[in-house]
């Protein structure tokens, strides 16, 4: 009897609600405004540029003008165009070197690390600095290292160390200019590599290690038995960034040589961004940063199904 | 076979020194540890730092030493100078180029605290149907590189009348701002225990109480982790900075000096270090109060 008359009473002690707080409390509308912000900015200028790059490749806009459409003519015209395919040849030239590069010394770095160090929350800051600073400014002081006159590295080998007669050719004809962009994104790109990579071998069990040294497993076999098959899920989704960043690389170019000498050390990015907007042919630039969707789509796909496949075949969950 | 026996010599002495402690591993010794850990780590630390230092060497080298090996050995500074350092302060509109880069990024670093927190939230606690399809989508809107997106967002921007101003690029940064901090933010979020906040709903608070007072405070590192790194990204950004600002007093710092300090075919080098430098130590000093936050982020975000 108590308890029938206690629940009314029960129900009156809740603050009464305004329809204003029922409405945000009502979970549809309340996901709906919570997720507008972040949705309405990236439809914007995310998803609509994203269309309207594929539009304007089909069309012949230029700045102050808006083109008509023209068809498949930028793409029939950049085949013809050997630039184009210089720019083509180098970004994937530039990418897959550079992510060798990169994880092989990565990789490294991240193992040293993982060892017990004195002073290792200070070392993994110092190591982290070259990805930090903003690239451009780096990119200043390779410009720098690399000039022609004035070269400290080529100061080392001819006046130091005796080994050469002449300076050293950086930057100034294609195949070294090629190189040494390649060696300042390796230096660039080391830093998130060896630290996601140093993340991923701390969450490995060291039990492992021990159950492998009882049984008689060389410094090689651990590694190639149970780190590497352990790191391989983060290996996947680091490289796949890091392909994905490499090969759209604009800053390091730009500001080291500017696709130059001869257009030699052009990447796609850097040859859109020449053609569209100092260049103003906006359609061609458009073109040109289109064609790199499906080299992206097939990096992606391959060094994440390539990589990512094995999770399941050690038969761990989805996490 | 001899060689085998001769190899077995040494390796037996050493088996019994280690035997007397366990924990100590064959190869461990002193004298291989350093060659194969101390040596290639001080290699990389001297070629990662090596960049750095020579940009602080020429910012503060007068301009006789700078281009002059043989009376003065580079690597060191004979009579330090500010010159370069006075030259960018007072005679370019460096100050103004920093303050605009400042605006920029904690502009966007907070309208994409905003948005991300919110989407987060949705995306992890309210779990309406689909919500890991939306989860999926911010997910892949990271993947796609500002490199397509300049030209066609260029139009826009002069579409919308915002080319030249600095609402371009705080308009523009979120793009990319955006689907990391909600990523990084879901997975904050997914490490708080969701009995509290039943807790909260019975005792009748309202969901966005529960978002204000209960599940914020206890984001607060995540927040700070998501902060600095938009800061540090958009104080890094580029390619928008380039495509997007015209006028000399609206360029941020990493497009000014590339634009603004390299005149002519003789390079300033003293004062594009100093440039490069003063550009480098605002994000560097920041870094530094929160490395641990950052690191944890790169890796939390990694993981996920």
């Amino acid at each position: 009897m108590s308890a029938t008359t206690a629940a009314p009473t029960w129900t009156k002690m809740r603050p009464k609600q305004g329809a204003l707080s029922r409405l945000f409390d009502w979970k549809p509308f309340l996901a709906f405004v919570c997720l507008l912000p972040a949705v309405g900015l990236l439809m914007t200028f995310l998803t609509y540029p994203l269309g309207l790059g594929v539009w304007l490749a089909f069309t012949d806009t230029t700045i102050g003008r808006s083109g008509i459409f023209v068809g498949l003519e930028n793409f029939i015209w950049l085949a013809d165009d050997p630039i184009f395919w210089n720019a083509v040849f180098y970004s994937v030239f530039y990418t897959g070197v550079a992510t060798i590069g990169k994880f092989a010394l990565g990789l490294w770095l991240a193992l040293l690390l993982n060892q017990h160090l004195p002073m290792k929350s200070l070392l993994r800051a110092i190591i982290l600095l070259p990805w930090i600073v903003p690239t451009v400014l780096s990119a200043i002081a390779f410009w720098w290292i690399y000039d022609p006159q004035f070269s400290i590295i080529s100061y080392v080998f001819v006046d130091v160390l005796g080994w050469r007669d002449t300076n050293i050719d950086f930057i100034n004809t294609a195949w070294p200019a090629r190189w040494s962009l390649i060696a300042a994104n390796i230096w660039r790109g080391i830093p998130f590599v060896a630290i996601s990579l140093l993340a991923g071998l701390q969450t490995i069990s060291p039990s492992l290690y021990e159950a492998a040294l009882l049984d008689g497993a060389s410094a090689w076999q651990r590694f190639r038995y149970i780190t590497f098959p352990m790191l391989l899920p983060i290996l996947a989704i680091v490289m796949t960034f890091s392909i994905i960043f490499t090969f759209t690389d604009f800053q390091l170019v730009y500001a080291i040589t500017r696709g130059g000498p001869v257009n030699s050390t052009h990447l796609l990015a850097t040859l859109a961004f020449q053609r569209g907007i100092p260049g103003g042919q906006l359609g061609e630039g458009a073109a040109i940063a289109v064609s790199m969707i499906p080299f992206l789509v097939f990096a992606t796909l391959f060094s994440y199904f390539g990589l990512a496949r094995r999770k399941w075949q050690q038969g761990e969950g989805n996490d | 076979m001899t060689e085998a026996a001769a190899m077995n010599a040494p390796e037996a002495k050493s088996t019994n020194t280690s035997s007397a402690q366990p924990e100590a591993m064959a190869w461990d010794s002193k004298s291989r540890r350093f060659v194969l850990l101390y040596l290639p780590l001080a290699c990389f630390v001297i070629i990662l730092l090596f960049p750095f230092y020579w940009m602080t060497v020429t910012a503060f080298k007068p301009n006789a030493e700078l281009y002059d090996f043989a009376q003065h050995n580079p690597f060191w500074i004979s009579s330090p100078t500010l010159d370069h350092i006075r030259l960018l302060l007072f005679e370019t509109a460096y100050p103004k180029w920093l303050m605009t880069t400042m605006l920029v990024s904690v502009c966007s670093t907070v309208l994409s605290l905003f948005a991300s927190t919110l989407a987060a939230y949705a995306i992890q606690r309210l779990r309406f149907k689909g919500s890991q399809y939306v989860g999926l989508a911010i997910y892949l809107a990271y993947l796609v590189p500002p490199s397509i997106l300049f030209i066609p967002l260029a139009t826009m921007v002069f579409q919308l009348g915002l080319f030249d101003t600095p609402f371009a690029l705080i308009l523009t940064y979120p793009t990319f701002l955006i689907p990391f901090c909600t990523w990084l933010l879901i997975g904050y979020f997914k490490s708080i225990p969701f009995e509290l906040e039943e807790c909260a709903l019975i005792d009748g608070a309202t969901r966005l109480q529960i978002l204000w007072q209960i599940t914020l405070p206890l984001a607060v590192p995540g927040l700070i982790s998501a902060g600095i790194f938009s800061f540090t990204l958009s104080w890094n950004e580029f390619i928008y900075a380039l495509a997007f600002i015209q006028s000399s007093e609206n360029k941020t710092v990493p497009v000014a000096i590339l634009t603004e300090l390299v005149t002519g075919d003789v390079y300033q080098w003293g004062a594009l270090m100093a440039g490069s430098l003063l550009g480098s130590l605002p994000v560097a000093i920041f870094y530094s109060f929160f490395v641990d936050y950052y690191v944890s982020s790169l890796t939390g975000a990694v993981k996920e």
